[in-house]
């Protein structure tokens, strides 16, 4: 018995998806991203004291008071400093990391893989607390390194996933072929392996950059009484002063992490495992 | 060339070491390995076994300070009712915010696998990798904005003729609440909106390998596309939903920010490890606390690894 002539009876590549499913996919797009579009609206509303809808009136003020605000600009600074010295401390650990694992076989490299990953496998507060636990018992008193200690571990496999993908795409033969042409393995990894990773590296950085910019559950636990930019939101969101300021740092938090996300995106968009599978 | 002629009449010290480490796979293995698993072993590890020594402390009730000697006293108050009520509502959320995730992500990640072009998947892919990545806590705050009592869905909901609808769930005696900002509803909506990412990547990887071939040969077999999807498609998504549900659960588990926001202010276990190293001084009990979720994990990952999870992350 041959099955109907119907081009709709199997889904196949450029086949058209009905509208129930059309529409539930956008839908979930929609659902996505609409919430963020009345963070920016709400950054203009005359209305500091609550959120009411639609917004009394619209105004360029919040911005100006922003600008003026050094509580806002010490935590943006703060956060950013963090940012980038455990983004650099996680770009050596993890291409270290990935450049052991990539194509060696070795007893208990399931266990060194499953090390890799617990930081961000185990719920954040899990790491939060560890640390802390560690630095009570230490007697270790809270600085900018307690901080810097807790993101550089979550970020290291950020980094290890993009660099590991790149590696095993990359061809052995390149290196061999360097090693034959007489370099020695120094000069293969400055001018073979190093050119070779480098746009993963880059995603992989930055990616870093924008996990620990943006994070709050472990840095609660390790900042002490320090304010990086989400802790000074977080304050924000529990006691609200002026709610159109909040939203005005929240609009500048998502466009100074969704640029190096994009960036990444396109740095390694034929490495279709680069983003997801690794947070 | 060039580069190896002066090297073959006196081998630089460079090169020496280079030949060294090239007959030396072993040491060079042990040399990358060393600085990552010191940190990790230290400062990670380290770190979840002075979580676990501390679990064993207990505090002293009488002049609040933790006493350092070996006990189950921390463990054997964390069974109390009051505690194990909330260790229940953590995970009903957890299973329930899963489930939610689940059906919302199927259609978009099925969508994504099978039907966009080119262009279309790229632009999917971006917008469910930018909220997976960035900006957690501007998108838990758009929802207090969205949710808050004088916001948008009341608002809404006025204007469409659905205030009945929405007076009809707030007044729900569990879920509901004053206003959807805090009811349990609210912590639920955001929990599954924040998630949802995490469940449609894995989804989508796990439908992109099933082979067209095999779709095909179900229908020239004769069976009807709901019948394909049924019995070809949905079994062959399973460990994708298995390997997404391990993040929608464990960071629902952990989560304190969510529910401290939006909701009733009735405790999660992550409010409560914080709630008790913070304000209560009571480390012992946070880390028994924070002991719970590795466990409850511990379980489910198992669970997930039969379901072929771990083939699909």
């Amino acid at each position: 018995m041959r099955s109907r002539p119907n081009a709709k009876a199997s889904p196949r590549a450029g086949g058209t998806a009905g509208w129930p499913l059309t529409l539930g996919a956008v839908a979930g797009l929609l659902f996505l991203h609409v919430p963020l579009a009345f963070i920016l609206l709400y950054a203009f509303s005359t209305e500091e004291k609550s959120f009411v809808f639609p917004p009394p009136g619209l105004t360029l003020k919040w911005f100006a008071v922003v600008w003026e605000r050094d509580d806002i600009w010490r935590a943006m600074w703060l956060s950013v400093r963090v940012a980038s010295i455990s983004t650099l401390m996680a770009l050596i650990l993890g291409t270290l990391a990935a450049m052991a694992l990539y194509r060696s076989r070795f007893f208990g490299k399931e266990v060194v893989s499953l090390l890799i990953l617990l930081p961000i496998a185990l719920p954040g507060i899990v790491t939060g607390i560890s640390l802390r636990s560690a630095f009570n018992l230490l007697d270790m008193p809270f600085s900018y390194w307690t901080i810097v200690l807790g993101h550089a571990t979550f970020c290291i496999v950020v980094v290890y996933n993009n660099v590991v993908a790149r590696l095993r795409r990359s061809s052995p033969a390149l290196i061999e072929a360097s090693m034959d042409l007489g370099a020695n393995s120094f000069q293969t990894f400055r001018h073979v392996v190093l050119p070779n990773v480098a746009t993963a590296l880059l995603a992989g950085g930055m990616l870093a950059f924008a996990l620990s910019f943006d994070e709050i559950i472990v840095t609660t636990f390790t900042a002490g009484q320090q304010t990086t930019l989400p802790i000074w939101m977080l304050t924000e969101l529990v006691r609200p002063r002026q709610r159109p300021v909040t939203n005005v740092v929240a609009v500048f938090v998502v466009a100074i992490t969704f640029l190096p996300i994009l960036g990444a995106y396109y740095l390694t968009r034929d490495t279709h495992e680069s983003g997801g599978s690794g947070k | 060339m060039s580069a190896a002629a002066p090297a073959i009449g006196m081998p630089s010290a460079w090169r020496r070491v280079s030949t060294a480490l090239y007959l030396r796979p072993g040491l060079v293995l042990f040399l990358l390995l060393t600085p990552p698993m010191l940190w990790l072993g230290i400062v990670y590890l380290g770190s979840l076994f002075a979580l676990l020594a501390q679990s064993f402390f207990y505090i002293d009730g009488f002049t609040g300070q933790v006493v350092r000697e070996v006990t189950l006293a921390t463990y054997a108050e964390l069974f109390t009712a009051a505690n194990i009520g909330i260790i229940w509502r953590t995970a009903g959320m957890a299973a329930s915010v899963t489930i939610a995730c689940a059906i919302i992500a199927f259609p978009i990640a099925y969508y994504m696998a099978r039907y966009a072009t080119m262009r279309t998947k790229a632009l999917f892919y971006l917008a469910v990798m930018l909220p997976l990545w960035s900006s957690y806590l501007v998108r838990v705050y758009a929802w207090k904005l969205i949710l808050a009592k004088e916001g948008i869905i009341t608002w809404l909901a006025e204007h469409l003729g659905f205030a009945w609808l929405l007076d009809g769930l707030l007044s729900i005696d569990v879920i509901g609440g004053p206003s959807l900002s805090a009811s349990y509803i609210g912590t639920f909506l955001v929990f599954v909106y924040i998630w949802i990412p995490y469940m449609i990547l894995p989804i989508e990887a796990a439908l992109e390998r099933v082979p067209r071939s095999l779709v095909e040969a179900s229908a020239d077999l004769g069976a009807k596309p709901r019948a394909t999807f049924r019995k070809v498609i949905l079994p062959l998504a399973i460990p994708g939903v298995a390997a997404g549900s391990i993040f929608t659960f464990s960071l629902t588990l952990g989560d304190y920010i969510i529910p401290g926001i939006i909701g009733n202010s009735r405790p999660f276990i992550g409010m409560a490890v914080l709630q008790h190293q913070g304000t209560a001084g009571n480390i012992p009990m946070a880390a028994a606390f924070a002991v719970v979720p590795i466990v409850i994990m511990g379980i489910y990952l198992t669970v997930a690894k039969r379901l072929g999870a771990f083939d699909a992350l």
